[in-house]
């Protein structure tokens, strides 16, 4: 059996690789896939705590945050699409004045 | 003592395809080390016993959420990154190792001041001669009774998500 913390360092792990890929990542769609593994990270706390508290309220919340999850890939890729349309760029550093 | 060897084994390759989606330039490279991670941390979560999670995991986040990923980079045919702004190297270079092994050591020692390195978790929890504990069945009585309101605003979001991203992605007309 493994300690409850193992998985609760991974997932701390995890949650700061998004952390740093979204601070050091210059490309747009690389700095979503680091948001991604920010909530994958929180995911695994989600579903360790719930295997401690032999709970499945944690399973539910995973749910939700997939749910939510995959309508923010959806919006926020549709965003990238109309960025890349005006801008013919994906570098955050072109993109950073409000009007074109 | 399996549970132990696999676990370490897909916990290690799920640090490992992390660090590779900060290290890899291109981002299909970083794409599919992120798909290395979700496909580990599935197995993770059968360690604990979530196997609907599991499944869903590879359904949903490695299945659909990736595809999407990995359609829009080929469809605005994504090249290496380039960096304009020079930002400090020793930042990148020290910063990044320092935040990823300061956040595993702080919840180290806090999950360690909490007792939580004492309470080894996972493995069956048997109910009526049976595994129940985050199989579909279980997870589906709570979902459609406990969270039903939850679930069905959740489709409202997912409406609004489409509709919005038809909206959004749609060519202007002239």
């Amino acid at each position: 059996m493994i300690p409850l913390s193992y998985y609760l360092i991974l997932s701390a792990i995890l949650f700061a690789c998004g952390v740093a890929g979204f601070l050091i990542k210059r490309n747009i769609i690389t700095i979503f896939l680091s948001i991604e593994l920010m909530l994958n990270g929180v995911n695994l706390t989600f579903v360790a705590f719930a295997a401690q508290i032999k709970s499945l309220d944690g399973h539910i919340f995973v749910f939700f945050v997939m749910v939510v999850a995959a309508a923010e890939a959806a919006v926020g890729l549709a965003i990238i699409i109309a960025v890349f349309r005006t801008r013919e760029t994906l570098n955050v550093d072109r993109v950073n004045l409000l009007k074109l | 003592m399996l549970a132990e060897i696999l676990f370490f084994i897909f916990a290690a390759l799920c640090v490992g395809g992390a660090i590779n989606l900060l290290v890899q330039k291109h981002p299909i490279n970083s794409a599919l080390s992120l798909i290395v991670v979700m496909g580990s941390l599935a197995l993770i979560y059968l360690l604990l016993g979530a196997e609907f999670v599991a499944a869903v995991q590879v359904i949903v986040y490695a299945g659909a959420v990736m595809v999407l990923f990995v359609f829009v980079i080929m469809l605005l045919n994504a090249g290496a990154e380039e960096r304009l702004s020079d930002g400090s190297r020793v930042a990148t270079i020290l910063g990044v190792p320092a935040l990823i092994i300061g956040m595993g050591i702080t919840a180290a020692l806090v999950s360690h001041m909490a007792g939580l390195d004492r309470i080894a978790i996972g493995g069956p929890t048997v109910m009526n001669g049976t595994d129940v504990f985050g199989n579909p069945q279980a997870v589906g009585h709570l979902l459609f009774r406990d969270y039903l309101l939850p679930f069905e605003v959740t489709s409202i979001l997912i409406l609004v998500a489409i509709m919005g991203a038809v909206v959004l992605a749609r060519r202007e007309e002239e």
